[in-house]
């Protein structure tokens, strides 16, 4: 007899569990060896919580329930946030830095017919105390390298400035009614609802230029080069993120991406997306969150990463018939 | 690449392209050819669907044809880098995660609410009934269309010839995509509103966008080069 499963989850059988567990325990080496402690969260929080920390990530949790006393859970949506509630609640008194890693899974709501699933498994890190460029190069550096451990050769790592977007629609004096179709037109790239914006709005010709270029700049050090005015701040800071790269042998592997826009909101400055030429999805992504500890009473800076074990599973299939 | 530590790439930046068999189809080769791409033979095989070959040009070594809207699905997932697709398909898709790059001008056409000539079927259902009946292809911009004028709409999903539905009394309207109004006209409809106008667009897979970042910008600025 066949018995259905929910819509975006699945069983996985001895053949992929053992892949799925040898590239967990790789990931799982790496990450311990270069310091962050595994820990466990339970896959069940407060809904409260998660708003907390952020309203998307409370509003991304797809299976929510009542508990016996009708507070509301959520199946986690993100374990950033359930780190941020750790750190503050069990690392109080400890002297930062605080390095942390997990594997875990995480529910995000996903339409039907997608191909995608809405349970998935997530390995990542999370960097508690470092602020800036230092810290931000530690955890993209470690996350390559354990990928190339892992056994993937063409990966790349896309970093952008998550505070620049919203900078510079300050600094361009955009009203704040417009601002949030303007951010969804720039987080999705639609280059073409976006010079319709530009016009809208009337902004100088520089000022417009810039706007519908922004997210088009992606590439390498010359990237950083092209950027002007409102953005020549954020082209500062990721040259020096560049230069730690490039000291750790990392760099080669870095895109710089001026429109990257990371769909949670707690990102403060530097954001990341990991790709590989076979996976059509960004294999995992994250950023600096200077201020997420801050609302669980921990104010602390903090950067972390997740990868999507089973896109990375898939991007080191294909490497392996590539041979 | 400044030393020599990372895997040179097997065809990176040689594009695949997503072109849809279709209203768009003639249209989208001619702006192949003028880039260089040779289309001759996507054009002399409409049954077959892949065509790949390092001598396409303009950095493109395949091109795969499909229903209209299907292209944003290919592309979304990265079976394609690049796609042609019209704003009507995006817009009834807007959750696909595909970046549009270029407005291509092509392939002008509107979505509009058309109901039998001197009929007020809609308007009476809504007063007396308190719902009308829409028939579409496009039950998302649908939806979304009367729930945007504040009109309770029962949207019934057809797949081929939407302008019967009215005719034999299954609905009291069609939102449908109309280029000319010809077809609705030899039908006794005629146009009540317009939604949305649509237009050929470019659209890219994320993931490419950034990997394939040199590859894709040229052929955007060709294409741009070559005006609406």
């Amino acid at each position: 007899m066949i018995h259905p499963l929910p819509p975006g989850t699945r069983d996985v059988l001895p053949t992929e569990m053992r892949e799925l567990r040898a590239l967990s325990d790789r990931l799982r080496v790496s990450f311990e060896g270069a310091g962050y402690g595994e820990v466990w969260t339970p896959l069940v929080e407060y809904e409260e919580t998660l708003r907390r920390g952020d309203d998307r990530a409370a509003r991304a949790g797809v299976y929510r329930m009542f508990d016996d006393r009708g507070r509301v859970l959520v199946l986690r949506s993100d374990m950033t946030v359930s780190i941020a509630r750790l750190v503050a609640t069990r690392y109080g008194g400890v002297q930062p830095p605080v390095r942390l890693s997990y594997l875990a899974h995480s529910y995000r709501a996903v339409e039907r017919g997608r191909g995608q699933a809405r349970e998935f498994l997530q390995g990542g890190l999370e960097l508690i105390g470092p602020a800036g460029a230092e810290g931000d190069a530690e955890v993209v550096s470690l996350v390559l390298a354990a990928l190339e451990e892992a056994g993937l050769r063409r990966h790349r790592i896309g970093v952008g400035d998550g505070s620049l977007v919203r900078g510079l629609l300050g600094e361009l004096e955009v009203p704040e009614e417009r601002r949030g179709t303007l951010l969804e037109h720039l987080s999705r790239r639609d280059l073409v609802a976006l010079e319709v914006d530009a016009e809208e709005l009337g902004l100088s010709p520089g000022a417009r230029d810039l706007l519908v270029a922004i997210p088009t700049l992606r590439g390498g050090l010359e990237v950083l080069d092209r950027a002007e005015g409102p953005v020549a701040r954020s082209a500062e800071g990721l040259r020096a993120l560049y230069d730690l790269l490039a000291a750790s042998g990392a760099a080669d592997r870095t895109i710089f991406d001026l429109g990257l826009v990371r769909e949670l909101g707690y990102y403060t400055g530097a954001v990341f997306e990991v790709y590989d030429p076979a996976v059509g999805f960004a294999l995992g992504g994250g950023g600096r969150y200077d201020e997420l500890l801050g609302r669980f009473g921990t104010p602390l800076p903090a950067c972390g990463i997740a990868l999507d074990i089973q896109r990375v599973h898939a991007a080191q299939a294909a490497e392996e018939r590539l041979g | 690449m400044s030393d020599g530590s990372v895997a040179p790439e097997p065809g990176l930046g040689a594009l695949t392209l997503a072109v849809p068999r279709g209203a768009l189809f003639e249209e989208t080769l001619d702006r192949l050819d003028a880039l260089g791409i040779a289309t001759a033979e996507v054009r002399d095989n409409p049954r077959r669907l892949l065509f790949s070959g390092p001598t396409l040009g303009a950095g493109v070594e395949r091109i795969v044809t499909m229903r209209p809207s299907d292209v944003p699905t290919y592309v979304e997932h990265g079976a394609a880098d690049l796609g042609f697709t019209g704003k009507d398909v995006l817009l009834e898709a807007p959750s696909r995660e595909v970046y549009e790059l270029l407005d291509l001008g092509y392939g002008g056409c509107r979505m509009v609410v058309a109901a039998r000539a001197g009929d007020d079927a809609m308007e009476e259902s809504l007063r007396r009934l308190g719902v009308a009946r829409i028939a579409t292809k496009y039950p998302g911009i649908a939806t979304r269309h009367f729930a945007a004028t504040g009109r309770q709409a029962e949207i019934v999903e057809v797949k081929g010839s939407v302008e019967l539905a009215p005719l034999t009394g299954l609905v009291d309207a069609i939102v449908d995509l109309t280029a000319t109004g010809k077809t609705l006209v030899e039908n006794g409809l005629e146009v009540r509103e317009e939604i949305v106008g649509s237009t050929a667009r470019l659209i890219a897979n994320p993931v490419a966008h950034k990997l394939k970042a040199a590859a894709i910008d040229a052929l955007v600025t060709s294409l741009r080069g070559l005006g609406r």
